[in-house]
């Protein structure tokens, strides 16, 4: 199974790279002069995150490097790695349900502090990977329906976002 | 909310630092973070630019309008009481491919369009909370079924290659970034499949 995982993994991106290319030049698409203009854009999206990066990268160093996520860290971790959740996963997750690029502030220390393919630096990699901004989304959307009750969605997303959580901890110790 | 989360950052580190003598630590992290952040976005820029450039190939190809109109059957399972014709439906589908592909940019537009849609359903199924009288405000729009849905699966993430966990993967030295590719698309085939599970189970009552 995880010899399958890593192989998928290793494969997937040049299927698509091709497959997309390739109907594009089927459809008749000037696929070389759309690729630069789509590069542009994405450029443009990373210079506008910048200022965003750099204010929460400082924030988390500045937490970390005073020895408050240690301190924090310590308390939770009691709790939650007896399930096999390291004490750095919990801040994390709550943070996400917020704002995601705070998340990756704590991301990114985590990889710098345990390497990227340890396993909380893989269980991080994933539970990044399947889970949204709850709150956030929810504001937003809401709003744009004006909506003040929101019903089930709370619990719906709250339960889906367990269920990503469980399946990273499973999966990270699985390819670890 | 992230005026108060920042915030928080920075004031307790700062508070905590000077009571435990890391100040020192405190500055260097400052300023390092700071050029960290740079060097993070000139590795992000190349993997943004070429999967933004393939997506505009996609999308001029018609692929993405195409895999819009596949998931036509999937829209009719979870959603069976919007009317085939009905416009929001286009904005649904939208989204959910803009979010299977990882295309913010382009989930949050038809996502707020599909809400207002949603909000016009209502009005059309004769919701008072939804009615144009001037007085929707006072009654408290409560939120539809169709909406529960939409935003369950929306927060449920859908999207199927974590791009951006494979630049930081790569930033910081990872012996494979793409080994996150599988594992990623499976947890997020669980959760969203335990959200449609429970979209489906409170859409019956």
């Amino acid at each position: 199974m995880a010899g399958f995982l890593a192989n998928f993994s290793n494969v997937i991106i040049p299927v698509i790279i091709f497959y997309i290319v390739a109907y594009g030049l089927i459809n008749k698409v000037q696929v070389y002069e759309e690729f630069i203009g789509g590069a542009k854009e994405g450029l443009k999206t990373v210079v506008g995150i910048l200022p965003t990066l750099i204010g929460l990268m400082v924030g988390v160093g500045v937490l970390r490097a005073s020895g408050f996520m240690g301190f924090l860290g310590g308390l939770l971790g009691n709790l939650t790695e007896k399930v096999g959740i390291p004490a750095d996963i919990v801040p994390l997750t709550l943070v996400k349900m917020f704002s995601s690029s705070a998340a990756t502030g704590l991301v990114l220390d985590i990889f710098k502090t345990h390497g990227t393919d340890s396993y909380i630096g893989m269980l991080t990699s994933i539970l990044m990977s399947c889970t949204e901004t709850i709150f956030y989304t929810m504001s937003v959307y809401f709003l744009a329906a004006k909506v003040t009750k929101t019903r089930y969605t709370l619990s719906g997303a709250l339960i889906s976002m367990l269920a990503g959580l469980l399946a990273s901890v499973v999966l990270a110790g699985m390819v670890v | 909310m992230l005026n108060y989360i920042w915030a928080l950052m920075i004031l307790i580190g700062v508070v905590y630092a000077a009571v435990t003598g890391n100040m020192e630590a405190v500055t260097d992290a400052a300023l390092g973070s700071a050029g960290e952040a740079v060097s993070l976005c000139i590795t992000m820029a190349g993997v943004m630019g070429l999967w933004m450039g393939l997506m505009r190939i996609a999308e001029k190809s018609g692929l993405i309008a195409g895999l819009a109109s596949g998931i036509q059957p999937f829209l009719s399972f979870m959603f069976p009481r919007i009317p085939k014709k009905h416009e929001s439906r286009k904005y649904i589908a939208t989204n959910f491919i803009a979010n299977i592909l990882g295309l913010g940019w382009a989930c949050t537009p038809a996502g707020l369009k599909a809400m207002e849609e949603l909000a016009k359903l209502e009005e059309e199924r004769g919701n008072p909370a939804y009615a144009k009288d001037g007085k929707e405000g006072l009654r408290g729009r409560a939120a539809s079924n169709e909406m529960c849905t939409f935003l369950i699966l929306n927060t449920s993430s859908l999207q199927l290659i974590p791009v951006n966990m494979i630049v930081y993967r790569t930033q910081y030295g990872s012996a494979n970034p793409a080994a996150v590719i599988a594992p990623a698309i499976l947890a997020t085939l669980f959760s969203t499949i335990i959200a449609i599970v429970y979209c489906k189970i409170k859409d019956r009552k």
